[in-house]
């Protein structure tokens, strides 16, 4: 805490002529978790954290199903954003993901698995290096780490490993939306005799190749994933091609 | 030293409170012969030790039906005396409707009476009961010491039935769980419909199957139809003189059901879907805000699932 406190005031003399209307927000975590002085360890060393507002994390307050906790992720309020790191303090693999908006804005929903009842947040890193910190608590009744996928009780999963099934939205309040479910057991390795098994690189280009975002999934992602997001400006089909821990590769197109 | 008598007392009270653990059950009567334990319409918490949930039972010439045994083995044992204090006759039979906890729980302290339920039931106790009961501890507390998950061991067949001499209807339906049985006592005309009916408090989903759930109330509401029809008992909520329990319930699931779906027509991610206002003629039920909430979470993913289209 004394070495963040240290950080923040060297950086604050810095930032106060620079931006000076964020002075201040580093100083204590909103949340209040008692992890939080390990989390900083997520980041590179030197590396400048504020808690900002406009990073915005909805998650319902009590989530009954550990499994399948929805997470909505809405940084887009800070302008170009290159990376976001998504990780829950108290959870035993504290990092979810990584997504790094290119061509879309950084608007990601999902649904993660969570341990126990823990901050959920995350960092967005602006052009300057900075990361913007937002998060809130998730009270959950806990055991979604330690719990076998649904695959363990289906026979045929394998067969649909990796399938994609996906839809743009083009009219109506959700115009610039696409959503996309991958079939993937998303085995965290922490339940015995079933090893981590777990989608790795996601990607999203346009016709042209030009790559909307890309994603970086750990174990905490929710069995058979879905992720929600916006195209921004792109328009027509959309690839989606990607690998998980195991080398399986694969590759949809989701038609416009 | 006053502060010492005042904390000396509030201790006293509080070991009072939590010492007597009495769900204060009282039978009321729903028809000859038969009575019902009617829980509150709120959900589990360390106050109501997880009295949320109907009982009942039928008192026929040869001895007494138990439907369903409740949440926890002190339940169950409050149960059969408040059973005794209506009539003396021995337990024949007790029946559970279904797995969830709350109605099998006091199997405990019906030891030595035959336990009954539908072959699905037996298996949704063996495979998850435990977990179950781990969850109730976790919710109500100390009202749950010593409760152990005891599974029925007779497997129950739908069709008629006599037992001790009084003829019962079993209905072996699905939808709120994969295995939901509905007793008609034909000398009453009360059914009691275990979790298939709710009534002035929203329905939980955690195992619904909505399709088969809709199917299951059309079943039951063809007897509350037959000239002998008297009552329904619904699985959590008031006795109902007519079908009302089974007409709210499925007014709420079709209304669920075409939310959900409009939801993830329109492209709404699971947390949209959460924060949408429910219509007032359901905002009005107890627990609706926090049951909607829930069932976005447990039904959700198969209904996106049927919009998303195969990508190749």
């Amino acid at each position: 805490m004394n070495l963040m406190t240290g950080i923040a005031a060297v950086l604050l003399a810095v930032l106060a002529t620079v931006r000076p209307a964020l002075a201040g927000q580093d100083e204590v975590d909103p949340l209040a978790s008692p992890r939080w002085a390990d989390m900083r360890y997520l980041f590179p060393e030197g590396a400048t954290l504020r808690f900002d507002p406009r990073v915005r994390v909805l998650a319902p307050a009590v989530a009954e199903n550990p499994l399948q906790v929805p997470l909505t992720v809405d940084a887009s309020e800070l302008g170009p954003v290159s990376e976001v790191l998504v990780f829950a303090d108290f959870n035993p693999i504290v990092e979810v993901m990584r997504f790094f908006p290119e061509a879309a804005p950084a608007w990601l929903g999902f649904r993660i698995k969570l341990q126990q009842s823990t901050p959920v947040r995350a960092a967005a890193r602006t052009a300057d290096g900075v990361w913007h910190v937002g998060g809130t608590w998730v009270t959950t009744v806990g055991g979604g780490c330690t719990v076998p996928s649904a695959k363990a009780g289906s026979p045929d999963w394998q067969a649909r490993l990796n399938q994609v099934s996906g839809r743009q939205w083009n009219r109506g309040a959700q115009a610039d939306r696409i959503r996309l479910r991958i079939e993937h057991p998303m085995d965290t390795g922490l339940v015995a005799g079933i090893p981590a098994f777990h989608l790795d690189q996601v990607e999203l280009l346009d016709a042209a190749g030009q790559r909307l975002m890309r994603l970086q999934l750990h174990e905490p992602v929710s069995e058979n994933p879905v992720f929600t997001l916006r195209r921004g400006a792109v328009a027509g089909p959309v690839e989606v091609r990607g690998y998980d821990n195991n080398g399986n590769a694969f590759h949809a197109r989701i038609a416009p | 030293m006053k502060r010492w008598l005042s904390g000396f007392l509030v201790l006293l009270a509080g070991a009072a409170g939590a010492a007597d653990f009495d769900y204060g059950l009282k039978a009321q009567r729903v028809a000859d012969g038969v009575h019902a334990f009617i829980g509150k319409t709120e959900d589990f918490t360390p106050a109501n030790g997880g009295n949320i949930v109907n009982t009942g039972f039928i008192v026929a010439p040869g001895g007494i039906i138990v439907i369903d045994s409740g949440p926890s083995r002190r339940y169950g044992e409050q149960m059969r005396r408040a059973i005794a204090a209506v009539d003396q006759r021995p337990l024949v039979l007790v029946i559970n409707t279904h797995h969830h906890p709350d109605h099998f729980l006091g199997n405990q302290a019906f030891a030595g009476v035959p336990l009954a339920a539908l072959p699905g039931t037996i298996k949704g106790i063996g495979e998850e009961g435990n977990a179950f009961a781990e969850n109730l501890f976790r919710l109500t507390g100390d009202w749950m010491q010593g409760t152990e998950v005891v599974v029925p061991g007779q497997a129950l067949r739908a069709g008629h039935q006599e037992t001790a001499g009084r003829r019962l209807r079993l209905l072996a339906l699905a939808g709120h769980t994969e295995a939901d049985l509905a007793i008609y006592d034909e000398t009453s005309g009360v059914l009691f419909t275990g979790d298939l009916g709710f009534f002035e408090r929203a329905p939980t989903t955690p195992h619904a199957d909505v399709g088969r759930w809709l199917a299951a109330l059309d079943a039951l509401e063809a007897i509350t139809r037959e000239p002998g029809f008297r009552a329904i008992v619904p699985g959590h909520g008031p006795v109902a003189r007519d079908a009302a329990p089974l007409r709210q319930t499925r007014a709420w699931l079709n209304w669920l059901q075409m939310a959900l779906r409009r939801s993830a027509e329109e492209g709404l991610d699971m947390n949209e879907t959460m924060a949408r206002a429910i219509p007032a003629e359901f905002a009005v039920l107890p627990l609706s805000a926090s049951e909607y909430r829930r069932s976005v979470g447990h039904l959700f993913p198969g209904v996106e699932q049927e919009i998303l289209e195969p990508a190749r």
